[in-house]
């Protein structure tokens, strides 16, 4: 295939312990590290192998936000990806309208297959990826932990409850990407200043002219219930007799 | 009235219990006359299943040999065509709602909750957010269907005293065949089920190996439990991935929940902070797993558990 196209959201880092702000408005990040959704990079990795094997000639990094996520494509151009889309919001979008200004760009770009990452770590939705294929009309194969390619068509193996589904879907399609895909490579800074010189094209959403979706309000953001400290018991003789006393045994 | 359309989860022979767990979520919505749609091959068994459930109003039985599949590009077009005339469309956020549903929101054309994990009004809902980090309050556009998932840990199953009638249903809609199952891969085990076991018993990256990890069966075996790991576990290669805990495997909610050899990163902790009682097994007396469990043992799990096994007899 030609192209693929691989969504990267920038979002929190893993590693942070995000906080409600006092007043409930929303999560605090002031100050905080961002990142690359590390499931989007898991896509890019996959997006950077097949195009090393000879199966793609281009990876295009696609994201869907303000303006500081140039940030996390630059990073996306610095692991490999040859051009990079910043499709501008002015603050956070709605899964739909996320779908929906994507399938615009999958239009006007043709990718033989668009990767994405199975959920963002933030608002840990698991959406757009099926709701672009919906739009689309193509097949969906999400929580991906194996791709092969075959010409037309990719088998992928998906991990679900049951254990892993193995499906066969025709290209272009939409795969969302599992944590056991892939390990993906770390930047060297030689390819973060090469990445300077690559195209990132910067597209006001309003110029996708997407339809209008019933966005969800997010009206009141709180910290979870707490867990009451529970006690720290002497020995097994100890832990059996505490579970003995709740009952539990 | 509240319509609510709640698509059964199932493998062809038996309803899973998630659905249950959603019908209890849809009794909270005011007025709710709730509905469940089995799409199967051949669907009278789960049907059945599915008419026993309490508060539920009928069951729709949509039968196609394409359904034999679950795929969510096959579903999702009978899916949106039964939806005509409900308020409310809901799944389980299992991977087989998770997969489903969003496709179902993106051909109806609105948006899609995730995880309900409470509701607090006909349109406002509760979810968590940043691995249960936070919890947000949404609200739903009125004047658009409701497509959401349903957290199974935060709700009891509905009772099953019911005799709603099955009725059956045509359903015009282009079935796609761009998405074809090739097989599925089971762990194939006699254990309780982990989503819906009473008790789990889990291990982590300290169990060291595939065969240490002998121990956690071992006392799942005395205990009856179902078996967890976490994702460093699975990576390790210690068990299949679909005994995963946490933010991207399994949310479990079981009255017991052993946690050995697990340091309880946040994104673990995440998957079992319904659990009734949390029993902690670690080392490492600062270990977070510490601050969410409810019975604490410090020491070597290596020490400790031939000891518990040997103790319950």
């Amino acid at each position: 295939m030609e192209k693929i196209l691989v969504g990267l959201k920038r979002v929190v880092d893993y590693n942070v312990r995000v906080r409600v702000n006092s007043d409930g408005s929303g999560v605090d990040t002031d100050g905080v590290k961002m990142s690359i959704n590390p499931f989007d990079e898991i896509a890019l990795e996959e997006a950077l192998r097949i195009k090393e094997r000879g199966e793609a000639t281009e990876v295009i990094v696609i994201s869907i936000g303000t303006a500081v996520a140039q940030q996390q494509l630059r990073t996306g151009l610095a692991m490999g990806a040859d051009r990079a889309i910043l499709v501008e919001t002015g603050g956070s979008i709605d899964a739909l309208t996320c779908a929906r200004a994507l399938l615009e760009i999958v239009n006007r770009e043709g990718p033989g297959l668009v990767l994405l990452g199975k959920q963002a770590i933030d608002d840990d939705n698991s959406q757009t990826g099926q709701m672009l294929a919906a739009l689309w009309d193509r097949p969906q194969a999400t929580f991906a932990s194996k791709l092969e390619l075959n010409g037309d068509t990719a088998r992928v193996t998906r991990e679900v409850d049951a254990g892993l589904e193995i499906v066969d879907v025709d290209l272009p399609a939409v795969v969302t990407v599992d944590l056991r895909l892939n390990e993906a490579r770390y930047v060297k800074l030689p390819d973060i200043m090469k990445a300077k010189k690559k195209p990132l094209d910067q597209i006001p959403l309003a110029d996708l002219a997407v339809a209008d979706s019933g966005a969800i309000k997010e009206t009141l953001f709180e910290s979870p219930a707490a867990r009451e400290k529970g006690v720290i018991v002497d020995g097994v003789a100890g832990l059996v007799s505490a579970l003995n006393d709740k009952g539990l045994l | 009235m509240a319509k609510v359309l709640l698509i059964a989860e199932h493998d062809g022979e038996t309803l899973n219990p998630s659905t249950a767990k959603c019908v209890s979520c849809a009794t909270g919505i005011d007025g709710a006359s709730i509905d469940i749609a089995v799409l199967a091959e051949s669907a009278s068994d789960v049907a059945a299943a599915a008419a026993k459930l309490d508060s539920v109003s009928r069951v729709i039985s949509v039968e196609d040999p394409a359904n034999a599949s679950g795929l969510a590009a096959v579903l999702a077009p009978q899916i949106a065509a039964l939806a005509d005339g409900y308020d409310y469309v809901f799944g389980p956020s299992t991977t087989f709602g998770r997969d489903l549903m969003p496709r179902v929101a993106g051909l109806l054309g609105v948006n899609q909750i995730s995880d309900i994990m409470s509701v607090e009004a006909n349109h406002t809902f509760k979810r968590p957010i940043y691995a249960g980090n936070a919890v947000v309050t949404v609200e739903a556009p009125a004047d658009q269907p409701v497509v959401a998932t349903v957290r199974v840990a935060s709700y009891q199953a509905t009772g099953s005293g019911n005799s709603a009638p099955v009725e059956t249903a045509d359903v015009n809609a282009g079935i796609p065949d761009h998405t074809r199952l090739v097989e599925v891969r089971s762990g194939q085990s006699d254990r309780p089920d982990l989503q819906t076991a009473a008790r789990v018993v889990a291990g982590g990256r300290a169990l060291g190996s595939e065969e240490s990890f002998e121990l956690i069966f071992q006392l799942a075996d005395k205990l009856g439990a179902g078996v967890g790991a976490t994702r460093a576990a699975v990576d390790a290669g210690y068990v299949a991935n679909d005994l995963q805990v946490g933010q991207t495997g399994k949310i479990i909610a079981p009255e017991l929940y052993f946690a050995i050899g697990i340091s309880g990163a946040i994104q673990h902790v995440t998957g079992i902070k319904d659990a009734g009682t949390i029993v902690a097994i670690n080392k490492d007396e600062e270990a977070p797993i510490f601050e969410v469990a409810d019975i604490g043992l410090v020491g070597d799990l290596f020490n400790i558990m031939p000891e518990l096994i040997e103790a319950l007899g």
